[in-house]
């Protein structure tokens, strides 16, 4: 446990763990009250929009759905950057150079303008939907990093002596090649976790998100509508950002540990530890005494 | 030579793509955007057969023509430069409207990701050269910037830069009032005065990826036992840091510049929705909003040729910069 995996997880946990159970214990976060935009304080803990609706409750909503959004397209992306970086590179020929122009390809088509276009001919979204779209287009980067190592990893001397054994290909890319990727596809999933729940965010911000539904993003929207921003009401478009803001440094940082993981010379490298490594005054007068 | 002819091939290959996209989508969606968009510009005035066969090809049509030459319809139209009518701003053609639109973004994208590119390897080459040190304990913190949405910082930005302390302008591209376009000091001026907010926001958001990306290879690389020989030989530390370290680990940022450019695209669509700024993202969604087909296609047409060609620039500039590169082929 590096202290960069405890701080991620201390920040992130605690925003999982209230949108998970947050919705139980809020009230209903469009119901509409009559006290118009108020900040916090007394019975709504961080105020009300300009419709009496709580923050509260709808920051609890919120992160329940931006959660799920980016729960969705880590799954999607695991599966299909797995399929064409990792299969495609052990595969090898013809199947890995069409894998490869494809991914190729997705990566250079810029997504967000993509998934602005195709909501738009999309009147009904519900947030699988828009999830759905943004892991097709966001996939293809992972792919690319998985591919570079499965085919590092395939041409190893134990894959080559598996194969020798006569190991099955199906095992060799399960049992042998697949758990040295692990750390990788981990660091690949949180990315994409990051990336979809700005994506959405961004997505939402511009009115083309999830109808009917709340996320970070379109809470940050409405306050838009709103006027949050001139009206100075701060309790309204802070805590959805900070709280993406959060969640995606928590996400950031855990990447960074598993970064360090992967590559190891990234780990133990800070001042005070190579400060360890000089001799002391005892060692260098001993030494010294060594060599006269 | 045989390097060369793969890559012109693969963005061959990209760009055939692209417009297959472009042409599939509007066909493959629910709805009848012909019908919407001839009705809307049937308010506007009158629709000719002509404009009415332009819009066909460009989204499609329900009178059964084949697939196949629909599809040579469209890319004939394509090879004119024929992009339809824009309904938000009738009459004007679209690739009117991309061509005024356009400059503003590139020169708004371009020079805040050159100066985010630089700016992030310089930090980050000097803070993997002293790792540990305050510097590189400010990666994490420029780290948390980027997962920031863009335009949530934007929004930040322009609360207290333009509303609490009034030092920039809220939105637009240049003094509307004041200014007459032209290439005179007075609006090139107004033009950096407005576009340094919009220009911060990317810069900000985007700096730590290229701080982080560069930082960790420099790490990689100070391990290698050339880093050790060249420090044997007593160079000079500024020497080894530039020659020996940073000009080797510059090269998978460089090469990352593929992935990056899509999030700065994408980043400054939404960045310029919050100023106002009268760039590409912004028409684009004017034309979202106005239900304009024929904009939208076009834009995204734009928007994906421009970073394909970016992209094959980076690609060119680095095969010259790694001769690894040629030598494998």
């Amino acid at each position: 446990m590096s202290p960069k995996l405890i701080a991620g997880l201390a920040l992130g946990a605690p925003i999982v763990i209230f949108g998970l159970v947050g919705p139980l214990l809020v009230q209903d976060p469009a119901r509409v009250g009559d006290i118009g935009l108020s900040g916090p304080g007394g019975e709504h803990l961080l105020g009300t929009t300009q419709t009496g609706q709580d923050i509260l409750a709808q920051l609890a909503y919120a992160t329940r759905g931006s959660l799920i959004v980016g729960a969705i397209v880590g799954a999607l992306t695991l599966l299909l950057s797995g399929f064409f970086g990792i299969v495609g590179a052990y595969a090898g020929g013809w199947t890995d150079e069409a894998f490869s122009l494809f991914t190729n390809v997705m990566l250079v088509i810029p997504g967000l303008p993509l998934v602005i276009v195709i909501s738009t001919y999309l009147p009904e979204r519900s947030l699988t939907l828009v999830a759905i779209v943004l892991a097709i287009t966001s996939w293809a980067g992972s792919a690319r990093v998985l591919r570079g190592s499965t085919l590092s990893l395939r041409n190893r001397d134990y894959v080559k002596a598996s194969r020798v054994a006569g190991e099955k290909r199906w095992r060799i890319l399960l049992v042998e090649i697949l758990p040295n990727l692990i750390p990788l596809l981990a660091a690949q999933v949180v990315f994409a976790v990051i990336f979809a729940i700005l994506g959405e965010a961004g997505l939402s911000y511009l009115g083309l998100g999830a109808t009917g539904s709340f996320t970070w993003g379109t809470m940050l929207y409405y306050a838009q509508n709103g006027l949050a921003l001139r009206l100075g009401a701060w309790w309204w478009f802070v805590p959805p950002g900070l709280l993406l803001a959060l969640f995606g440094a928590a996400l950031a940082l855990i990447n960074f540990s598993i970064d360090e993981i992967i590559n190891p010379k990234l780990r133990n490298q800070t001042r005070s530890a190579r400060r360890g490594w000089r001799m002391s005054r005892e060692q260098l007068r001993k030494a010294k005494e060594a060599t006269l | 030579m045989y390097h060369l002819l793969r890559k012109l091939g693969f963005y061959l290959v990209a760009l055939w793509a692209a417009l297959t996209v472009n042409f599939a989508i509007p066909r493959m969606m629910p709805g009848d955007p012909v019908e919407i968009m001839l009705s809307k510009l049937g308010q506007k005035g009158p629709v000719t057969e002509d404009t009415r066969e332009a819009i066909e090809a460009l989204l499609g049509t329900g009178a059964g023509r084949p697939l196949w030459s629909q599809y040579r319809d469209y890319l004939a139209g394509l090879a004119h430069g024929d992009l339809g009518v824009s309904v938000v701003f009738f009459p004007a053609p679209v690739s009117t409207i991309i061509g005024q639109t356009l400059p503003w973004t590139i020169g708004l994208i371009g020079l805040a990701t050159v100066i985010s590119f630089l700016t992030g390897v310089g930090l980050g080459t000097l803070a993997g050269w002293k790792r540990g040190s305050w510097m590189d304990n400010l990666i994490p913190v420029t780290t948390m910037f980027q997962s920031v949405p863009y335009f949530w910082l934007a929004l930040i930005l322009l609360f207290l830069l333009g509303s609490v302390w009034p030092l920039f302008p809220l939105n637009g591209g240049y003094d509307v009032y004041e200014v007459t376009p032209g290439w005179t000091g007075e609006f090139l001026g107004s033009v950096v005065y407005y576009g340094t907010l919009p220009a911060l926001t990317i810069i900000i958001s985007s700096i730590g990826g290229w701080m982080l990306g560069m930082r960790n290879m420099m790490v990689s690389t100070l391990s290698e036992d050339y880093m050790l020989t060249a420090e044997a030989k007593g160079l000079r530390p500024g020497r080894i840091m530039r020659r020996y370290a940073a000009r080797n680990a510059v090269l998978p940022s460089v090469s990352g510049f593929a992935i990056s450019l899509g999030f700065v695209v994408a980043g400054s669509i939404v960045t310029e929705a919050v100023f106002s700024y009268p760039g590409i993202g912004s028409a684009l969604l004017q034309a979202v909003g106005g239900n304009d087909y024929a904009l939208m296609q076009g834009i995204f047409l734009i928007i994906t040729l421009s970073v394909l060609g970016a992209n094959l620039l980076v690609d060119l500039l680095y095969s010259v910069i790694d001769p690894r590169t040629r030598a494998q082929s």
